[in-house]
């Protein structure tokens, strides 16, 4: 990936993304680079999302990977104890974790700032301690098995396969917060985002938009944790922490608030990052820390934006 | 039935102080810079650790609590000198982001100096339960207590009969009137930073006997105490003591009689229940906003 793609128009940069994802397996050298790639691509997707919520409404949430790991719970569960096929699984979660957000996003929307941050960091802690609490659904702390994921008796195997499936789902995600950008919708978002008062009195239902890309948001998480779980084969409560939900957010912020190719850059980064790391052992939390701190004091609006005014600066005084 | 009752307030109030004193170390820095530290817990563990460390080393108690206490303001000052203050200005998320990463960051470093294993401090005075109306009380919950309404009483005769105190309090109402003044608000900052550590670290040194502490023992008691800070309303130091007990009372009452494992998320579900109503908190002010 070098900076000029990046600073490609918004057609060209979904074009490029998807050259990028179909010709990088060439550098593979073995299955476990496949992995981390999947992983890669899955976050990367609940990060475009996110970044529709934080980056562009302004709206910050500390409690994502609750989603994530509703969504992730409910396929194992409906398919593994109820026997429902992989994908109306997947929908049926995805509904249910689009409308609990939809219904909690109403009251606590209406929150700003830091009693946001509470509250989202609230609703995560609780679906994180609930699926650790009620093991006879659960399977409890230990976790649960998952089974395969398969479409009309094809099932999807290997982390090749699901590379795709990952790099798919990627490009669409991304299509999709492009055009969502430059629609009414994304229009009314980046004037919440730049005052909130302002659109209000423009006559935008600012509560209205935050509550439906809350939604949003939380329902691409919830699909990437289906697809994570069948992927994985066994799940966790602890894919729902709160650590995860930074994790997340540091994700987007790092790689460029209100840029979804930034939000890709900082999750593939993120994800990469504790492989690079682990030659570091003990001093791995210490190094991650320092970066997030180093990357926010140095580069505040984060890489991508950072680095594009960095070469406008070189081009202009060229 | 009372006794039972009793038993619980009791290890409410415990764990209360400890939130209390977590919640007006985020109220400090709040009114200083409106910054949210979630470094405040790592306070907590830092002043919990070092002193254990050292008392297990054959340091005197009250030698090593006053260096615990002293090593964890020296980290305080640190974060605010080379993590907060050069993002100045910088947006809220961003700054969430930082102090985030310096929780991580103070953590691995924990890992580093100490271990992955749990330290223990001896009870201050004994272990004999003292019997209050039937219930149980260990000597040190009153220790817990007791210091927790010390320090309090301390910074408001701080807050309200010093020239210092006064000038940090004119920061959190004016910062630009402040500085007109002629009050130093980078001291401020810095001094807010100090207290909050201060705050902390004697939290983490009093509970340390009944709790145990490791590398990780800061994260819930971070949380909660930032719970509190939020229930009270942000910025609001009465309110987030008021706002740290009804969290600890209320959690110890639920995990009695309700159900145990559900005890930490007690305090998120109040918090949300009191948000969706009160969105500034019990004693916040009404937001008003300029346009």
């Amino acid at each position: 990936m070098n900076a000029a793609m990046m600073l490609a128009p918004r057609t060209g940069g979904l074009a490029a993304l998807a050259l990028v994802v179909s010709l990088a397996p060439l550098t593979f050298p073995n299955a476990y680079f496949y992995d981390v790639a999947v992983n890669a691509l899955f976050n990367a997707v609940v990060c475009v999302g996110l970044n529709l919520l934080v980056g562009y409404g302004g709206q910050i949430s500390l409690g994502h990977a609750g989603f994530f790991a509703l969504g992730a719970y409910g396929s194992a569960i409906l398919t593994g104890t109820y026997g429902v096929p992989p994908v109306a699984a997947l929908a049926a979660s995805a509904a249910a974790v689009g409308a609990l957000a939809f219904v909690v996003g109403r009251p606590i929307l209406r929150l700003k700032g830091h009693y946001l941050a509470m509250a989202t960091l609230g609703i995560g802690i609780i679906i994180h301690i609930v699926l650790k609490t009620e093991s006879q659904v659960t399977g409890g702390p230990d976790g649960i098995g998952v089974d395969a994921f398969t479409v009309l008796g094809l099932a999807v195997a290997g982390d090749k396969a699901w590379y795709w499936v990952g790099a798919g789902l990627l490009v669409f995600a991304v299509w999709i917060s492009l055009n969502l950008i430059d629609s009414p919708m994304g229009r009314a978002l980046r004037a919440v985002h730049g005052s909130e008062v302002g659109a209000e009195v423009v006559g935008v239902d600012t509560g209205r938009y935050k509550v439906l890309v809350f939604t949003l948001s939380a329902v691409f998480a919830s699909v990437v944790g289906s697809l994570f779980a069948h992927k994985n084969g066994f799940i966790t409560p602890d894919i729902g922490s709160f650590f995860r939900s930074i994790e997340l957010v540091t994700m987007v912020v790092l790689g460029g608030m209100a840029s979804t190719f930034g939000a890709v850059v900082g999750a593939v980064i993120l994800t990469l990052l504790p492989q690079l790391l682990a030659s570091f052992e003990d001093y791995e939390a210490m190094v991650l820390g320092g970066i997030m701190m180093g990357t926010m004091i140095f580069m505040p609006k984060g890489l991508l934006p950072s680095l594009r005014a960095a070469l406008k600066r070189r081009r202009a005084a060229a | 039935m009372f006794a039972e009752f009793l038993q619980y307030v009791f290890a409410g109030l415990t764990s209360g102080a400890i939130y209390a004193l977590a919640g007006l170390g985020f109220a400090i820095i709040y009114n200083a810079s409106h910054v949210i530290n979630f470094a405040q817990g790592e306070f907590i563990m830092i002043g919990g650790m070092s002193t254990a460390t050292m008392v297990a080393a054959g340091i005197p108690l009250p030698v090593a609590a006053a260096a615990a206490v002293l090593v964890t303001m020296l980290v305080g000052v640190a974060l605010e000198k080379f993590a907060v203050e050069p993002a100045k200005g910088a947006d809220v998320t961003a700054i969430v982001i930082i102090t985030i990463g310096a929780s991580i960051f103070l953590r691995g470093a924990a890992q580093v100096v100490w271990d992955k294993e749990f330290h223990a401090l001896p009870a201050f005075s004994g272990e004999t339960p003292i019997a209050v109306l039937g219930a149980t009380l260990m000597p040190q919950s009153v220790w817990v207590v007791g210091v927790s309404m010390a320090v309090i009483a301390l910074l408001w005769w701080f807050f309200n009969r010093t020239l210092f105190g006064k000038a940090m309090l004119a920061t959190s109402f004016n910062r630009l009137a402040a500085q007109l003044v002629g009050i130093g608000v980078k001291k401020v900052l810095m001094v807010s930073f100090a207290l909050s550590a201060m705050l902390g670290a004697v939290g983490g040194i009093v509970v340390t006997p009944i709790t145990f502490t490791n590398y990780e023992a800061g994260i819930m008691l971070g949380l909660k105490g930032f719970s509190a800070a939020v229930l009270g309303g942000l910025g609001n130091g009465l309110g987030a003591i008021v706002g740290g007990l009804v969290v600890g009372i209320a959690e110890a009452l639920a995990s009695g009689y309700l159900s145990s494992a559900y005890k930490d998320a007690i305090a998120f579900v109040i918090i949300l229940l009191v948000l969706f109503f009160m969105p500034s908190g019990l004693f916040g002010k009404k937001g008003t906003d300029r346009v």
